[in-house]
C-alpha cells in the first residue's frame, strides 16, 4: 500500500479508550459470539471449499467481522440490508442460522435460496436480508429503490446497501447517490474499504482515496470510521441511521478494513507483500475486542474458551446439517422461474427429460 | 366501440391503474411536467401527483434499478424509457437483476415492474434512434417481452402486465401510437401474457408477425386477397416470451407455407427463432422454405432513400410471398 494510503487509513475515527461501563454485558458477549461465529464459520468455509464441497466464486469475511457485526447492532429489524457477494457474515449476524447459510454455498435444497443462488447469492425474506449481488454495484440502485419503496409507503425503516471500496468506482452508485439525495432517501452506503478490489488498491483505483468524501458532488454526508471497532460501527450506523430515518438524509459510512486472505478462496493473493499482510493480521478485531473485554472484567479466559468450544460445535452442526441436506429436485428446474405462472413456460416434464439425459452422460 | 389511438388505450390503461391499486406508480424521464416524450403521460401527473407520477433524472441504469428494487418491497412500477434505445444503459439491471431475483433466491422476492418502451424505425431518427432490440430482452429467461400491434391489445396487455407479478418489457412503436382501432369503453378486460393472436385467417400461407410489422401483414393479406385471390393467415405473436409455439405450428401446419415479418435486423432475429420453430415442429408439412422479410443490417441511415431501403416494406413482403407459393399457381 502507498504512503498517501496508509496516511488516510490511518485518519479515522475509533475510540479504544471507551468507557465500557455503561454497556450491557450480554450484548458485549454478544457480539464476540458473533464475531468469532463468522470467523469459525469462514475459516471452515474455506476448508469445505478446498474439498468441494463448495462450488463456484467463494469470498470470505476474514478480517471484517467487527464491521459486520457492528453494523448488524446498529439497526434494527424492520430494516432492510442488500450487499454485495462477499455476504456469508452479514447473513449470519442478522440473525439466520448457520446451517441453512452452510446449505446454500453446499447448494442443497435446504439453502437459504433453495440451493439456487450459491454463496454469492444469498437471500432471507423473513429478515429482510434481500441478497448478495455479484455483479459489482449491481445491488445498490436496488438498495436506493427499496428506500424509495419504505418512504412511499410511510414505513419505519432504513435501507442498508454494502459494498466493497473498489466499488464506488462504478456509475451505478453516483447514478444512486444523486437519486437517493434527490428524493431524500433513507440509506446508508456502507463502504468497506478494505484496501483492494481484487488485486487493486484503493489508490490506484479511486482518484479520491478518501471514500466517504465521494458522496461530495450529491450533496451526501460520508464518515470514515475504524471497521475493526465493533462498538464505534455500531455507534456510527446508529446516529447515521436517525438521521436517514428522521431527517431522509442518506449518508455514506466508510469502514476500514483488511481482507485477512485473497480476493476468493483461490485467490493466493500474491500482489500484497508479507510484511502488509503480517501487520493486517497483527491488528485482528476480535482479539482487540476480546482483549478490551477482558481489561474491563466483562469476561474472563475460561469464557473465551467456551466460547471457543460453542463456535466450534455450532459450526460443525452447520456443516453436518449442510452434509446431510438433500439436493434440490430436478423436477423443481423451473419452479421459480416465474411468480405469475403463463401460458407456454417450461415445466416439471421437460426438466425431468433434460436431467435424465445429462444423467445418462455422466 | 368507440375508436381510439394506440396512444390513448395507453394513456387510459395507466390512469385506470393507477387509480385502480396505490402501489401503481410511474417513473421516467420527462413522464410528468413534460407528459411524456411522445404524450403517452399525457394529463397523469395533473391527476396522481408527483408522488406517483416520478419525474427522474437521466440515469437508466439507476431508476430502472431502483424500480426493481422498489418492486421487490411490493410496489408495481410502470417505467418509461424515452426510446428503447437508451434501454442499453439499463441492461444490467435487467438482465442481471430483474430477470434473475425471483429465481436466484430460490421464489422469495417476486419484481412487479413494468418497463415500456417504444421502439423502431422509419422516422429518419438514424442509427441511434430507430433500433429494434425485442430479441435482446426475448432472449432471457426471467423476463416477459411484449409487442403489442393494436390500441385493443396494448390495452388489454398493458393491464395484465401491471398485474403480473414478474418483469415486463412492453415494447411499443413510435409509428403505431397514432394507429386506430376498436377498444371497449369500460371493459375490464385483459389479454393474457404468452398467447399469441391468428389475426386473420387463411388457407394458403402464414404470415408470423409482430408489432408494427402486425399492421403491415395485415395490409398485404387484404391486398393480396383483393387483388391475387390469396387466403393468408396472420399470426399475430404479441408475446415473444413466453412464445407461444403451438399457434404458429398449428397455423403452419394448416398452411403449409411461412413468412415471417420482422422489423428487428435478420441475423439472429426473432425470425431465425421462429423459423427454427418451424423446421423442429412442423418440418413435414412444408411445402416451401420458411421465409424471412426483415430489416437489411446497417446502422438505419439519416437519407429518406436509404432508410426506405434499409426497412422491410410492403413490396419485401409480397415478394416473399410470392417466391414462396411458386408452383402453386
Ligand atoms: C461489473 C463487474 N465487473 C467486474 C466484476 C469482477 N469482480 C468481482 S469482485 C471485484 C472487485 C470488487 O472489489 P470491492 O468492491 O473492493 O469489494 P471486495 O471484493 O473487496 O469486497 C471484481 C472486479 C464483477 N463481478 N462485476
Ligand atoms: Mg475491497
Amino acid at each position: 500500500m502507498s504512503e498517501i494510503a496508509t496516511e488516510a487509513r490511518m485518519n479515522i475515527a475509533t475510540n479504544n479508550q471507551r468507557n465500557l461501563a455503561e454497556e450491557d454485558a450480554e450484548q458485549l458477549r454478544h457480539y464476540y459470539h458473533q464475531m468469532l461465529l463468522i470467523r469459525r464459520f469462514e475459516e471452515r468455509t474455506g476448508e469445505m471449499y478446498t474439498k468441494a464441497r463448495i462450488g463456484g466464486y467463494c469470498h470470505l469475511n476474514l478480517g471484517e467481522e467487527a464491521t459486520i457485526v457492528g453494523l448488524m447492532a446498529g439497526i434494527q429489524p424492520q430494516d432492510y440490508i442488500f450487499t454485495n457477494y462477499r455476504e456469508h457474515g452479514y447473513i449470519l449476524a442478522r440473525g439466520v442460522s448457520p446451517g441453512v447459510v452452510m446449505a446454500e454455498l453446499f447448494g442443497k435444497d435446504t439453502g437459504v435460496s433453495r440451493g439456487r443462488g450459491g454463496s454469492m447469492h444469498l437471500f432471507d425474506r423473513a429478515t429482510n436480508f434481500m441478497g448478495g449481488y455479484a455483479i459489482v454495484g449491481g445491488q445498490i440502485p436496488l438498495a436506493v429503490g427499496a428506500a424509495f419503496a419504505l418512504k412511499y409507503q410511510e414505513r419505519e425503516g432504513v435501507v442498508i446497501c454494502q459494498m466493497g471500496d473498489a466499488t464506488t468506482n462504478i456509475g451505478a452508485w453516483h447514478e444512486a447517490l444523486n437519486m437517493a439525495k434527490l428524493y431524500q432517501l433513507p440509506v446508508i452506503f456502507l463502504v468497506v474499504n478494505n484496501g483492494y478490489g481484487m488485486g487493486t488498491t484503493v489508490e490506484r483505483g479511486s482518484a479520491e482515496p478518501e471514500l466517504y468524501k465521494k458522496g461530495c458532488a450529491h450533496r451526501i454526508h460520508g464518515e470514515r470510521v475504524d471497521g475493526k471497532d465493533v462498538l464505534t460501527m455500531r455507534d456510527v450506523t446508529r446516529r447515521l441511521r436517525e438521521r436517514a430515518q428522521h431527517e431522509g438524509e442518506p449518508a455514506i459510512l466508510e469502514a476500514i478494513s483488511y481482507r485477512f486472505r485473497g480476493h476468493s478462496v483461490v485467490d493466493p493473493a500474491r500482489y500484497r507483500s508479507e510484511e502488509e499482510v503480517r501487520q493486517g493480521r497483527a491488528d485482528d478485531p476480535i482479539q482487540r475486542y476480546a482483549q478490551a473485554l477482558l481489561n474491563a472484567q466483562f469476561i474472563d479466559d475460561a469464557w473465551l474458551k467456551h466460547m471457543a468450544d460453542q463456535v466450534e460445535r455450532e459450526v460443525q452442526e452447520a456443516i453436518d446439517f449442510a452434509n446431510d441436506s438433500p439436493d434440490p429436485q430436478v423436477e423443481d428446474l423451473f419452479t421459480f422461474m416465474y411468480a405469475t405462472p403463463v401460458a407456454n413456460t417450461p415445466g416439471a416434464s421437460d426438466a425431468v427429460a433434460a436431467a435424465l439425459i445429462a444423467e445418462r452422460g455422466t | 366501440m368507440p375508436v381510439i389511438t394506440y396512444r390513448q388505450a395507453l394513456n387510459e390503461t395507466l390512469r385506470e391503474e393507477l387509480r385502480r391499486d396505490e402501489n401503481v406508480f410511474l417513473m421516467g424521464e420527462e413522464i410528468g411536467i413534460f407528459e411524456g416524450s411522445y404524450k403517452v403521460t399525457a394529463g397523469l401527473l395533473q391527476e396522481f401527483g408527483p408522488k406517483r407520477v416520478v419525474d427522474t433524472p437521466i440515469a437508466e441504469e439507476g431508476f430502472v434499478g431502483m424500480a426493481a428494487g422498489a418492486a421487490m418491497l411490493g410496489l408495481r412500477p410502470v417505467v418509461e424509457i424515452m426510446t428503447i434505445n437508451f434501454i442499453l444503459l439499463a441492461i444490467d439491471q435487467i438482465v442481471n437483476h430483474a430477470a434473475k431475483i425471483h429465481y436466484m433466491f430460490g421464489g422469495q422476492s417476486s419484481v412487479p415492474m413494468v418497463i415500456r418502451t417504444p421502439g423502431g424505425g422509419g422516422q429518419q431518427l438514424a442509427a441511434t434512434h430507430s433500433q429494434n432490440f425485442e430479441a435482446w430482452f426475448a432472449y432471457v429467461p426471467g423476463l416477459k417481452v411484449l409487442v403489442p400491434s393494436t390500441p385493443y391489445d396494448a390495452k388489454g396487455m398493458l393491464r395484465s402486465a401491471i398485474r403480473d407479478n414478474d418483469p415486463v418489457i412492453f415494447i411499443e412503436n413510435l409509428a403505431l401510437y397514432n394507429t386506430r382501432g376498436e377498444v371497449p369503453e369500460n371493459g375490464d378486460y385483459t389479454i393474457p401474457i404468452g398467447e399469441a393472436e391468428v389475426k386473420r385467417t387463411g388457407t394458403d400461407l402464414t404470415i408470423v408477425a409482430y408489432s408494427r410489422m402486425t399492421v403491415l401483414a395485415l395490409d398485404v393479406a387484404r391486398r393480396l386477397e383483393e387483388e391475387e385471390g390469396l387466403s393468408i393467415e396472420v399470426v399475430d405473436l404479441r408475446s415473444l416470451r413466453p412464445l407461444d409455439k403451438p399457434t404458429i405450428v398449428n397455423s403452419v401446419k394448416k398452411t403449409n407455407r411461412a413468412v415471417i415479418l420482422e422489423e428487428d435486423w435478420r441475423s439472429y432475429g426473432i425470425g431465425a427463432e421462429i423459423a427454427a420453430t418451424i423446421q423442429e415442429e412442423a418440418f413435414d408439412y412444408l411445402d416451401a422454405p420458411v421465409r424471412r422479410v426483415a430489416g437489411v443490417e446497417v446502422p438505419l441511415p439519416y437519407a429518406k432513400v436509404l432508410e426506405r431501403a434499409a426497412l422491410p416494406s410492403a413490396q419485401h413482403l409480397i415478394d416473399a410471398i410470392h417466391q414462396t407459393l411458386v408452383g402453386t399457381r
